[in-house]
Parts: structure tokens; sequence; C-alpha cells
């Protein structure tokens, strides 16, 4: 078990700076999961923490070890990639024990351990099969099974879902997330989905150009954005951003309001015209407009008759509203 | 029951142009030396009529020393070359595939051998190989002193040696070429999972490099195999077979026999063997390497 800590870490390739100077601490224990769109620096952190990148400026401790230097193999740490990286000439079983075989650790407690990470990911019955006779899940598997044997410090994960379909991806979000809380390793997962990061971690760190917008527990970014660009990236589907002159009426340069706290009644503040409705079964997506307003999406429960055309009135409460000035929060929701 | 396409005549019609190229250069020219092996068929035409005289070609070219010279001295030169040629191959694709300075430059300076016509580079090593003063033995004459020198062709011993070293050198690019897309074909995620799993350089090379070379390396053996047996140019111009047959080849012996000695009857024997031959080898090649990566 180990935290780990970035104090004023720098990445640079050549003139172009990725990351300018971030400190973090990710504590013992957690899941924490680093979100952000493409380009914004996650990737090149959870690389950085594995010793795949070098490090421009800063350090980098893990459990307390200053590991900034160190190989890769000799920090403690163990990664699952997107793409599996599994060894496509050796069966399953020697893809998991091959950093045991590597280490010179005995045969046998190699069999051992592999069993063991088979027995608890169920692959057991693969064990002899070469990685091309996998589905994509069980090859995920046997990625973290790697990870396992190893009893790394910290687990990182490189959005190791990317390559599964949906409902694949819905069960191993379980099945993850079910293996941090038996092992209570430290894990540090970079997706840039917010559905996993909402689902998975009991901390978020959300990064924009190589720098930390907001960190913190799920429902507290949920609630509490600190910026517009938390606000947008944290919640599905993405936050309403009323700006102009409503926005000034409503306190704010910008004012957000999630989907799901907008409601349709007769005797709503805003009249709007529906565009589009899209009906999900337990829920309905209205996409609306209006000349003051700009376009706006609605999340009701249910399956609610409404058609493209109509005109609505649209209310909220002044307490789901999410002001912000200059590019930060300017309230904060009670 | 016979299932026909819509397509099909469309398709047929497609393969048409290539199919005529193959059977007029490839198929009827086979043939032909098939038949042509059971005749005493000559090169310039003669008075007396072409007969057929059974497998006497045959009988002929396996009780001949020199043919059987020619095939050790081919066999020989196919074991040595191919994997010296592959050795230096790869060795060189891992340099130009690792982040050297000026790595564009250097690739395109390797690849500068297959840009010369083989006449040329023949041509190039022979005054390498030059007596007393060559180049070659003016480096052997700074060890072993002045006056001293090798007949690398001239010398049974060393005359094969030296035509395995221009050979090897003269074609190692193409192989490398292909190497190095093997290698780039080879995902980056392997060697870093190698690295945090512990692995070592030596290590990521056994473990990830070279299984994940494995197709590229059958492919390689195989055609440098097949070419190795082909050899012929560099030995007609460098040696001509010689000295006392050391070099001959089979496909030097062949030429001679058909064109030196105008028996095109028993040429074609020696090519008909000669293939089937190549077509074993590349079989049971192509076979063993399969069983042993699936192995």
């Amino acid at each position: 078990m180990a935290d780990v800590v970035f104090t004023a870490v720098q990445k640079r390739y050549g003139a172009v700076e990725i990351i300018p100077g971030l400190d973090l601490t990710i504590p013992d224990g957690s899941f924490t999961v680093l979100v952000g769109p493409s380009g914004c620096g996650k990737s090149t952190l959870l690389r950085m923490i594995a010793g795949l990148e070098e490090v421009s400026g800063g350090s980098i401790h893990i459990g307390g070890e200053d590991v900034t230097t160190r190989d890769p193999s000799q920090r403690g740490i163990a990664m699952v990639f997107q793409s599996y990286a599994l060894y496509p000439h050796m069966s399953v079983a020697d893809n998991i024990g091959f950093g045991l075989k590597l280490s010179d650790m005995p045969k046998a407690e190699i069999a051992t351990r592999v069993q063991d990470a088979a027995d608890t990911l169920q692959l057991t019955h693969l064990l002899d099969r070469k990685p091309k006779q996998l589905s994509g899940g069980q090859r995920q598997r046997v990625a973290i099974g790697r990870a396992i044997v190893r009893k790394p410090k910290v687990f990182l994960f490189d959005e190791p879902l990317s390559n599964l379909d949906a409902a694949l991806r819905a069960q191993m979000r379980v099945e993850l997330a079910e293996l941090h809380s038996r092992i209570g390793a430290t894990m540090v997962y970079v997706t840039h989905d917010q559905v996993e990061a909402m689902t998975m971690a009991d901390r978020i760190v959300v990064l924009k150009d190589g720098h930390i917008e907001q960190a913190g527990a799920p429902m507290e970014l949920y609630r509490k954005p600190a910026t517009p660009f938390v606000a947008g990236f944290i919640g599905s589907p993405k936050m309403n951003f009323i700006t102009g002159e409503e926005a000034r009426k409503l306190g704010g340069d910008t004012v957000g309001i999630r989907p799901e706290h907008l409601r349709i009644t007769a005797d709503a503040q805003w009249q709007v015209t529906v565009r589009h409705v899209e009906h999900l079964g337990s829920e309905t997506l209205i996409y609306v407009t209006s000349d003051s307003l700009g376009p706006l999406t609605i999340k009701t429960e249910g399956d609610i008759g409404i058609d493209p055309g109509q005109q609505v009135r649209v209310g909220y409460d002044s307490a789901d509203l999410h002001r912000f000035k200059s590019g930060a929060r300017a309230e904060v929701y009670t | 029951m016979r299932i026909r396409t819509k397509g099909q005549g469309q398709e047929l019609a497609m393969l048409l142009p290539a199919l005529i190229f193959i059977t007029a250069l490839i198929v009827v020219p086979f043939l032909l030396s098939v038949w042509f092996s059971f005749t005493d068929q000559r090169l310039v035409p003669r008075p007396i009529p072409t007969k057929f005289i059974g497998a006497t070609n045959y009988e002929r070219m396996l009780v001949d020393p020199l043919f059987w010279q020619a095939i050790w001295n081919t066999v020989l030169f196919a074991l040595i070359v191919t994997p010296v040629q592959l050795a230096m191959s790869l060795g060189a694709a891992l340099i130009l595939n690792s982040a050297i300075p000026f790595r564009g430059f250097f690739r395109s300076v390797a690849i500068l051998p297959l840009l010369l016509p083989m006449t040329v580079i023949v041509s190039i090593w022979a005054v390498l190989f030059r007596i007393p003063s060559g180049p070659f033995n003016a480096v052997y004459q700074w060890f072993a002193g002045q006056g001293a020198y090798v007949d690398f062709l001239g010398n049974p011993s060393t005359a094969m040696l030296s035509v395995v070293a221009l050979s090897a050198w003269a074609t190692f690019p193409y192989q490398m070429l292909i190497y190095l897309a093997g290698l780039q074909d080879i995902p980056q995620d392997l060697y870093e999972a190698s690295k945090l799993d512990g692995a070592k350089a030596w290590q990521r090379f056994r473990y990830v490099t070279w299984p994940g070379l494995r197709n590229v390396n059958i492919f390689l053996i195989i055609i440098t195999t097949v070419g190795a047996l082909k050899l012929f140019t560099q030995v007609d111009i460098l040696t001509k077979g010689g000295p006392n047959g050391a070099t001959t080849t089979i496909i030097h012996y062949l030429f001679k026999q058909g064109y030196a000695t105008q028996k095109v009857g028993y040429a074609s024997a020696v090519a008909v063997f000669f293939f089937l031959a190549v077509t074993a080898i590349a079989l049971l090649q192509r076979r063993f390497l399969k069983n042993e990566g699936e192995a």
C-alpha cells in the first residue's frame, strides 16, 4: 500500500510543455481516476508514475520513496494497458507469471500465485490458451491478473475498458470496483469517459491542458464544479450553459444547470421550442431551444408524450443553478 | 453440384492476363524443360533430329562428380550465407529502428547496395580482393607484415568464403528493410509491459522482438535460402566456378552444360532436379518453421 505524491512535476517535449508544474497527492488505498479530454496530460501523468515517461522537472514519490529516476520494474507498480499488451506467443499462465519468472521467483511459487490470480479472475479454465483465443473481456482479465500477481503497491490503468463493448464495459466496471474493495491497493485509473470516473472512483482528478481543474469525490465534483469546464465534463448528459444577458440576470457570466434539474411545467419561467426527443425507456431526453437561452437539454424520468415543434415551458429551482464568474464558481450550492 | 456465382466470368477475365503471362513464361518453359530433359536436345539445331533418350540425362547427372560438387558447394553456400545475411540484416534493422541520431540518413545509406546492379557490386569487390595489393590485402598486410597476401579467389579454401562475404553484403539491405517493417509492426505496448515486468534489453529481444518477428523470419529464411541456392552472377564474374570447382554452384554448372557445351537436354535434367529440390526445401522449411512456431 502506498500513496503517490507529485511535487512540481513538469513534462516537456522539446519546446512543447505538456505539464507545466503539477502538485497532486493520490491517497493510499484510493481509487483515483484521472479524467479529461484528449491531450490533457492524463496518460502522460500515469506513464510518469510507471516510469515509462521521464519527468522533465519535479519529483514523484510512491509510499514515501522517491522513484523519479527509478526503472519501471523497481517502482512497485503494475500497469494495465488499453491494448492489454499481452505477449501473443505465451499462454495465459505464462503471461500472468512472466514478471515473476524474470524476478527469478521459484517455479512452485509462480504456479501458486498464477493459480490464485486465475481463481480470483475466473481464468482457471483458460490458463493454457493463447491471447488470440480469448475474448476482449477475457484478455482484459488476463492483463489484470498479470498486475495482481506482482502484488504491487500501486495499480495503474490506462483506459483499460476502451476496447470493450458497452455491456462488457459495464460489467468490467463492477469487477474492477469489487477488485479494489477486495485488495484495497492504491489504484490510479485514466479515462476520458466521465461515466467510468463517476461510477468507479472514490476520487476524481479533472485535468485540462496539463493542470488540475478540480480534484475531489465524484459527487462533490457533480454538486460543486469549480469551473465551467468541470461542470461540463462531469455529468451525463452534459450540463446546459446559459451566457449573455440571461446569465447576468441569473447572477453570473455563465450559468449552468443540469438537464436532470430542468422540468417541464405549465407555470415555469422559460418558454422554449422542442427540437428533438429521445425516448430511452426509463428516461426521455428533450432537446429544446429559445432565442434568449440558446439550446438546452432536459432529462425527465419515464416516457413523456411530447413532440418536436411543440412549445413548452421549462422551469428550475434556483438552488440548482451553478453560477460562474471569470471562469470560476461564483456561488456555492447549499 | 457445381455452384456458379454471378461474378465468376468477370473474375476469370481479370485473372486472364496474369494467367497468360504465368503460363507463357513459367509453366510452358518448365514443361519444355521436363520434355528436353528426356531428349538429346542441343542448343544449336543439328541435322540429326532430337530424339527421346529416356532417363539417360538423369543417369549421367547422378554419376558426374562435378554435379555433386556443385550440389555440395550450393548447399554449403546457402547454409553459410543464410544465417550470416539474416543476422547482418536483423542487426542493422535493430540499429536503424532504435533512436539513433540521423536515422533517416543512415537508413538511406544502408539500402544503397540495393540500387547497384550485382555485376557492378561484383566488379567493385573484385578490386577489393585483388592480389597482392588490393584493399583487403592491404589490411591483411597491416597485421601479417609487408609482402604477405591472401589469394582470396584463387585459393579453394577462401574462394567460397569470399563469395559468401560479397553475397551477404550485396543483398542484406533487402532483408533489412523487411526486418525493419517487422520491427515497426511489434506493438510498443509489449516493450513497455515487459519493462514493467522487469525485462532487461536482452530479455526484451528474447521475449518480445524475436517472437514478434516469427512470420518475418519464416518468410526471410525461405526467400534467402532459395535466393542462395540460385547463386550464379557472383561466381560467374569472380571465379568462373573455380579454383578446381570450389565455387561451382548448381546454376553455374547448369549454365555451363547448357551454353558452353550446348547440352540443353542434360542442362534441362539438372534444371528439373534443381526445381524439385528447391521446392522440397522451401516446403520443408515452411512446415518445420510453422510447427516450431505452433509448438
